[in-house]
């Protein structure tokens, strides 16, 4: 009960009139990033890192929780009126809630969306709570060679178990750490990969990279896509249910956040594959035959997964400092800017920041549910924005943010660099979220390995000396080896994921 | 073949324009063709009529009686899209809606309407709702 203690405290903290207008700053611009398909969370947090450095670190986290939350919330209703899922996680959203939309259920597929949130959301923060400490307390006594093994496993689940193809995503894991590399090293203080630049030598900001990557790749990209034809969307008014609605809706929320919540906390990436869990469950389970047709427990269920998964994300980023999403990534760049090291130790160094984001995390989710549901067609009313302003925008505050950061021209030129690299990787089909991971990730594994070898006088051996690290490593080898094995033998849950996204009858995705 | 292009949005400016285009045609006795534009560089463009309401401005134009046909073009520029199709079928006319706007509205917003106007080589009627 300590932990709930804790929390107590950090509402009491996070309940300054100066707090709460940050969270409801944040909870409305997440939902309007998530909103509008191509532009979430990690990329709206990227472009406001340079305009928080002026902030204390918990008005800018509570902030960042908002959009965070209020990205996946927004995603849904986009996935609802206009059958175009902004992001993996809400694909399994939109095959139900659009046929509800169509059938003149758009206000109840939205009311089941945003209270399965707030209820998944919920629960899945409190569990935050109780899970985190405790991890972190087991984690403090994981030695260097344990760490490195856990860091290897995450960015090789990142790269090989998520997306199409494991050969696209370990090109995208190896730019990454091949970007993290830049600067002087540490120990030795050499060069590297600095090209006699000095503005090289000097790392390069976490910054310039995520909104180069994020902001100028995805404006450059739609640039070279900018017309297309329009989509029709669904008019709505109010959100509401009725009784048999909640009945029906209950159930699978609480299925979903028991779905969406461990998926979070692993570093399977998001909520692609709890969604889909959770959408096959709620079908099997359905009395009536109206899966397929709009059936609000198909919509219920993936979107309070999909929150309850975001929930999960804060497990291993507070306990352990490790990323598991792209959001998470440019999180964890944030408290590095603020000088914050991220790892086991967090809990206790900077308690008051944990828990204090913790509630603003369950107080943002309260917000979104009351500023949400009034606010629909509002929201709804984004999508008629014309794309070249739109983006003129993002670019704006894209350029503004590379330069503030160093106040050196040089910094907009290595923005163009990673904005034309993100164009590339969104043409080749590259995962954006191995690279960022790997940036950020790279380099502290580095220190970790650095540190395992310095104590062991550089003996290789030390790296599988102890038991956890070897457990590591088995699970990494069997993640790689048993797959494929699966695949040859029975269709595996990819596949069965593609025949019911094929099953849409409506197949225009956003062609990303 | 020469007939009557319309510049047709699912709005009351497209329902005034459509009217007097029908009217027109019966007069002429020639065909209506119906330019429905978008520049497309939004998700949701609610002048860019969906598949209902194309259907529904069909059964209003077979009830008519008049030989038509109904084209959706995406482009950069809505007027450049009903000239060429004017041009294209070698139209006698072109009907556009038009709005009430004060001078200063003009000068900020511009005008599709008054580029069809300028850029026309036939003669263009402007109907207002």
């Amino acid at each position: 009960m300590d932990s709930l203690g804790l929390l107590w405290d950090g509402f009491q903290a996070a309940f300054t009139p100066m707090n709460l207008m940050y969270a409801a700053i944040g909870v409305l611009l997440g939902t309007f990033v998530g909103v509008l398909p191509g532009i979430g969370p990690a990329m709206a947090i990227a472009l406001l890192l340079p305009v928080t450095y002026g902030l204390e670190p918990v008005p800018a986290f509570i902030m960042f929780a908002g959009i965070y939350y209020g990205g996946m919330y927004g995603g849904s209703t986009t996935s609802i009126l206009l059958n175009t899922p902004g992001e993996s996680a809400s694909v399994m959203t939109a095959l139900e809630g659009n046929k509800m939309a169509r059938a003149g259920r758009a206000a109840q597929a939205l009311a089941t969306a945003a209270i399965g949130s707030f209820v998944a959301g919920t629960i899945g923060t409190i569990l935050v709570a109780l899970f985190a400490p405790a991890l972190a307390d087991v984690a403090v006594d994981i030695g260097a060679p344990s760490y490195f093994a856990i860091m290897v496993l995450a960015l090789v689940m990142t790269a090989a178990v998520l997306g199409s193809s494991r050969l696209r995503g370990f090109i995208a894991l190896f730019l990454g750490l091949t970007i993290g590399l830049v600067g002087l090293d540490l120990n030795t203080g050499q060069p590297r990969l600095s090209f006699g630049v000095p503005q090289l030598a000097d790392r390069l900001d976490i910054v310039v990279v995520a909104v180069g990557i994020f902001a100028l790749g995805e404006a450059l990209w739609v640039a070279a896509h900018l017309r297309r034809r329009p989509l029709d969307v669904i008019p709505v008014g109010r959100p509401w249910m009725g009784r048999s609605d909640w009945r029906r809706s209950w159930g699978p929320w609480l299925r979903g956040t028991a779905y969406g919540f461990p998926f979070g906390a692993i570093p399977a990436g998001g909520a692609e594959i709890p969604t889909f869990l959770s959408y096959v469950t709620e079908r099997k389970l359905a009395r009536t035959d109206e899966f397929g047709k709009g059936a609000i427990e198909g919509v219920a269920g993936p979107e309070a997964a999909n929150n309850a998964s975001a929930a999960g994300m804060f497990v291993p980023m507070l306990a352990l400092g490790l990323p598991v999403t792209a959001t998470a990534s440019v999180m964890l760049a944030a408290m590095q800017g603020y000088g914050i090291q991220p790892g086991p130790q967090l809990m206790t160094d900077q308690s008051d920041l944990v828990w204090t984001l913790l509630a603003s995390l369950l107080i943002g989710n309260a917000l979104l549910l009351v500023l949400n549901l009034p606010l629909a067609p509002l929201w709804a009313k984004l999508l008629r924005i014309p794309r070249p302003q739109l983006y003129a925008g993002i670019l704006f505050f894209a350029c503004l943010g590379a330069y503030t950061s160093n106040l050196d021209p040089f910094d907009i030129a290595l923005l163009l660099v990673f904005g034309l690299l993100g164009v590339m990787m969104r043409r080749f089909g590259l995962p954006v979220l191995p690279l960022i991971l790997g940036v950020i990730l790279g380099p502290i594994m580095e220190t970790k390995l650095r540190e395992a070898l310095t104590i062991s006088g550089g003996d290789l051996s030390t790296l599988w000396s102890e038991p956890l690290a070897v457990v590591v490593y088995i699970v990494i080898a069997l993640l790689l080896v048993v797959p494929p094995l699966l695949r040859r033998t029975r269709p595996g849950l990819d596949e069965r994921m593609h025949e019911v996204i094929d099953e849409r009858d409506d197949k225009e995705l956003v062609e990303r | 073949m020469s007939g009557i292009v319309v510049a047709w949005a699912p709005n009351e400016y497209g329902a005034a324009a459509l009217e007097a285009g029908l009217v027109e045609a019966r007069r002429r006795g020639t065909s209506v063709v119906l330019v429905n534009g978008t520049r497309g560089d939004r998700l949701v463009d609610d002048r860019f009529a969906s598949d209902g309401q194309i259907g529904s401005l069909e059964r209003q134009l077979v009830e008519a009686g008049v030989e038509h046909e109904v084209r959706q073009t995406m482009g950069e520029d809505i007027a450049d899209q009903v000239l060429s199709v004017a041009e294209e079928i070698g139209a006698e006319l072109v009907v556009i809606g038009l709005r009430r706007r004060s001078p200063v509205g003009k000068l900020i917003m511009g005008s599709t309407s008054q580029r069809v106007l300028l850029g026309a080589h036939c003669p263009v009627l402007a109907v207002k709702p």
